[in-house]
């Protein structure tokens, strides 16, 4: 049989070769490293991707790919600023009557035949899951790629349960096998080399090692997938949409493996966090034009599945997740991030994140809406995440649902600043700062006596481990003269 | 036209680094027939605290830009970082915040293009425009937009005689400055400053132009320590060439 490759979004993407040596000799940089809640140092992480070459080039060039593509195809939209405007319109009214559509959504899919139940945190859904798995005596649950149920630390839960817990997303699976979390809330591994992936495949699934070409390893993943996918009792999705007005869910995928744990095993369970709702069936076509192009730059996913009820002779089970959501709609400056649809474009734009990788932000969200939305679940934590941004604003220009991302990340820094969580040598030398410029004479001062100084300095004594600037940088030269001191010089000529 | 009384702001890094780029700006007004003023007790904005949280430790800043500053008639700077603080971040007075100009915006929509002094620049140059100079003051609209393209920079530029623009491969992409981010996260902004100069150098430009000099200490200091060969110049040191200089 003639094999066709498929244009989709993957599909139409350059080969991105790394540059330099043999990558296969480049090990996997890791993620940042947890302590408890202790604030986690995004620049320690950083730093250490940086130094791994291979990897750095290709996430950069892979993740900046989609930015161009995604440039390429909301540039051909004449509408593309009204489709944003009205999608960030649609969120804003729907999650200012978060109460009545939710409600709305129940009657609906429980008239559908869904059983609706309701989350308050992580716990209490992860208990649901696991009720739900024992009535059906299922040990083994298949499901396909959710922010939430990761945010929900469900795989860990259901081990601790006795309970195996298989995910289809290819890249989700590599990620689980190689016991790291997703980095990127679209494309999971996409810090891994293709050599990675090998290895850990080598390592769990049997593939040959020494073959890294991706056609054999996501078919060999399949292929060791479909038993158990053919299995299953219950498999499980998360929602990008909850449709008030009919009661639907629809999840949009690329790989198709969300439908089959949908539809292969008798009972389906969806977990959705309260914000996936949209009032009307038409409202997903300001929705779903906007998802995947803003995602991978492609007109649509090749999945996009609309559930409305179990099976014949199944069951389908919506979990309704709040988990710090209502809290966060609470949040004056901060309730416009629950507009968010996780199609990632801010992560592709972002120069930090595509060198810095998803893993370095130890989080589960990374990149720009992952710096507005970690602190909301553990302050102290994820204090130092805000500072992981040059507030260059590409976030917020990509956003489809015009979320002001990185005008919340500065208004986070405010509320850690308030908190007193930024290290006491920030805090004092803020204020230093702060003393210095608010007193000419002692500003004049320190300007003229650098400008005095530095011209004289000896390299060792500038570039010395103390002088962040000096490590990577060329510090400016002094002319020896400030522009105050010239122009009062100027003014004393006759 | 009438004149006006601008007051000069320049900022505490090209008050202490780049001496020269305040006297263009400074030549570059007067030559326009107005009277400039260096009101002598300025220092900053408050951006370096401001942009880092600390809103408290800004007021005292503010209290001193408002004594300088209040009397003018406009208040020109030229940087656009600054002005985005000054307008869109601080809490200075409503009426300081209307009439504070970055320099590009003063001298496109304020004096408008035609009443420019003829310039000289015989170079190939590729412009940088700052993250804020791009999505907060419009000084062209922010390629991920899909809405009619304008640029007041290169309507100032394209004024010079003999310069010619060549491009940069992902001219938007920040450079990694990003104020105290350069030293809390001096590894990744290191590297963002080195990719930029790299990409600047494979431009075919002699010159990178910009309306903020911050960047362009970055991308200066990048450029060195890689050993790329590549000058930087603020765009008022450009436009204040005179022609008789060729």
């Amino acid at each position: 049989m003639k094999r066709v490759r498929v244009d989709h979004a993957e599909g139409r993407s350059h080969p991105i070769a790394p540059d330099g040596a043999d990558p296969a000799r480049e090990p996997q940089p890791r993620g940042a490293v947890i302590r408890g809640r202790r604030p986690v140092d995004h620049a320690e992480a950083a730093e250490r991707f940086l130094a791994a070459p291979d990897h750095l080039s290709f996430h950069d060039k892979r993740l900046w790919d989609l930015r161009e593509k995604r440039d390429r195809e909301s540039h051909g939209i004449p509408e593309w600023e009204q489709l944003r405007q009205l999608a960030s319109d649609i969120k804003e009214y729907a999650l200012t009557r978060l109460d009545d559509l939710l409600e709305e959504f129940e009657r609906n899919a429980t008239a559908n035949g869904v059983v609706v139940h309701w989350a308050r945190d992580a716990a209490e859904h992860n208990r649901i899951v696991t009720d739900i798995l024992r009535t059906h005596g299922a040990t083994e649950l298949v499901k396909s790629k959710s922010m939430l149920t990761e945010e929900c630390g469900l795989r860990d839960h259901l081990q601790e349960a006795g309970v195996s817990v298989i995910e289809t997303d290819l890249g989700e699976r590599i990620q689980q096998l190689d016991n790291e979390d997703p980095s990127h809330v679209v494309v999971p591994a996409v810090h891994k080399l293709r050599s990675d992936v090998a290895a850990v495949f080598a390592r769990t699934i049997g593939t040959d090692p020494g073959r890294d070409d991706p056609a054999y390893l996501a078919e060999s993943q399949r292929m060791s997938n479909r038993p158990l996918i053919l299995d299953a009792r219950v498999g499980m999705t998360g929602a990008n949409f909850l449709v008030a007005d009919s009661g639907a869910v629809v999840v949009c995928t690329n790989e198709g493996n969300a439908d089959l744990c949908a539809s292969v095993p008798a009972v389906h369970i969806v977990s959705a966090g309260i914000e996936k709702i949209v009032p009307r069936t038409g409202d997903l076509g300001v929705f779903i034009r906007l998802l995947s192009r803003s995602a991978l730059g492609s007109p649509i996913t090749q999945y996009t599945s609309h559930f409305r009820g179990p099976r014949a002779g199944g069951e389908m089970h919506v979990i309704l997740v709040d988990n710090g959501r209502s809290e966060r709609l609470g949040a004056e400056e901060f309730w416009t991030s629950l507009k968010c649809i996780r199609c990632g474009a801010c992560m592709n734009t972002c120069p930090v994140y595509r060198r810095s990788g998803g893993l370095s932000y130890g989080a589960t969200y990374a990149g720009p809406i992952g710096l507005i939305i970690d602190p909301s679940f553990n302050r102290r934590k994820y204090s130092l995440l805000p500072y992981a941004s040059t507030l260059n604003g590409s976030c917020t220009a990509v956003c489809p649902v015009k979320i002001n991302i990185h005008e919340q990340i500065l208004s986070w820094r405010r509320v850690m600043a308030e908190h007193h969580e930024p290290s006491m040598t920030k805090q004092i030398s803020m204020k230093g700062a702060s003393a210095l410029l608010s007193r000419p004479s002692a500003y004049r001062a320190a300007v003229d006596g650098a400008n005095a100084v530095l011209p004289h300095m000896p390299r060792f004594a500038l570039y010395n481990p103390a002088n962040a600037w000096g490590k990577g940088r060329e510090i400016p030269q002094a002319p020896g003269q400030s522009f105050h001191a010239w122009f009062k010089a100027r003014r004393r000529k006759p | 036209m009438i004149a006006m009384r601008i007051g000069l702001f320049i900022p505490c890094f090209i008050d202490l680094f780049y001496r020269d780029v305040g006297i263009a700006t400074l030549e570059l007004l007067e030559r326009l027939g107005h009277a400039v003023d260096y009101p002598a007790d300025q220092t900053c904005c408050g951006q370096p605290m401001g942009n880092a949280g600390f809103v408290a430790e800004c007021r005292a800043v503010e209290a001193l830009f408002v004594r300088n500053f209040d009397e003018y008639d406009a208040i020109v700077c030229p940087s656009a970082s600054c002005v985005h603080h000054v307008r869109h971040k601080s809490a200075l007075p409503d009426a300081i915040r209307a009439r504070t100009f970055e320099l590009v915006e003063f001298l496109h929509d304020v004096i408008g293009v035609d009443a420019l002094p003829p310039a000289f620049f015989p170079h190939r140059v590729t412009l940088h425009n700052s993250c804020t100079a791009l999505r907060s003051l419009d000084h062209e609209p922010a390629p991920e937009l899909n809405v009619p393209f304008f640029s007041k920079p290169r309507a100032l530029l394209a004024r010079v005689g003999g310069l010619e623009i060549v491009e940069t491969e992902r001219a938007d992409e920040c450079c990694g400055f990003g104020g105290t981010f350069s030293v809390s996260e001096a590894a990744v902004s290191a590297r963002m400053g080195q990719d930029k100069a790299t990409r600047q150098a494979a431009s075919g430009a002699e010159y990178v132009v910009s309306a903020d000099m911050s960047c362009l200490m970055h991308q200066g200091g990048s450029a060195a320590r890689h050993g790329i060969d590549m000058r930087y110049v603020h765009i008022a040191q450009i436009l204040n060439t005179k022609a008789v200089d060729a």
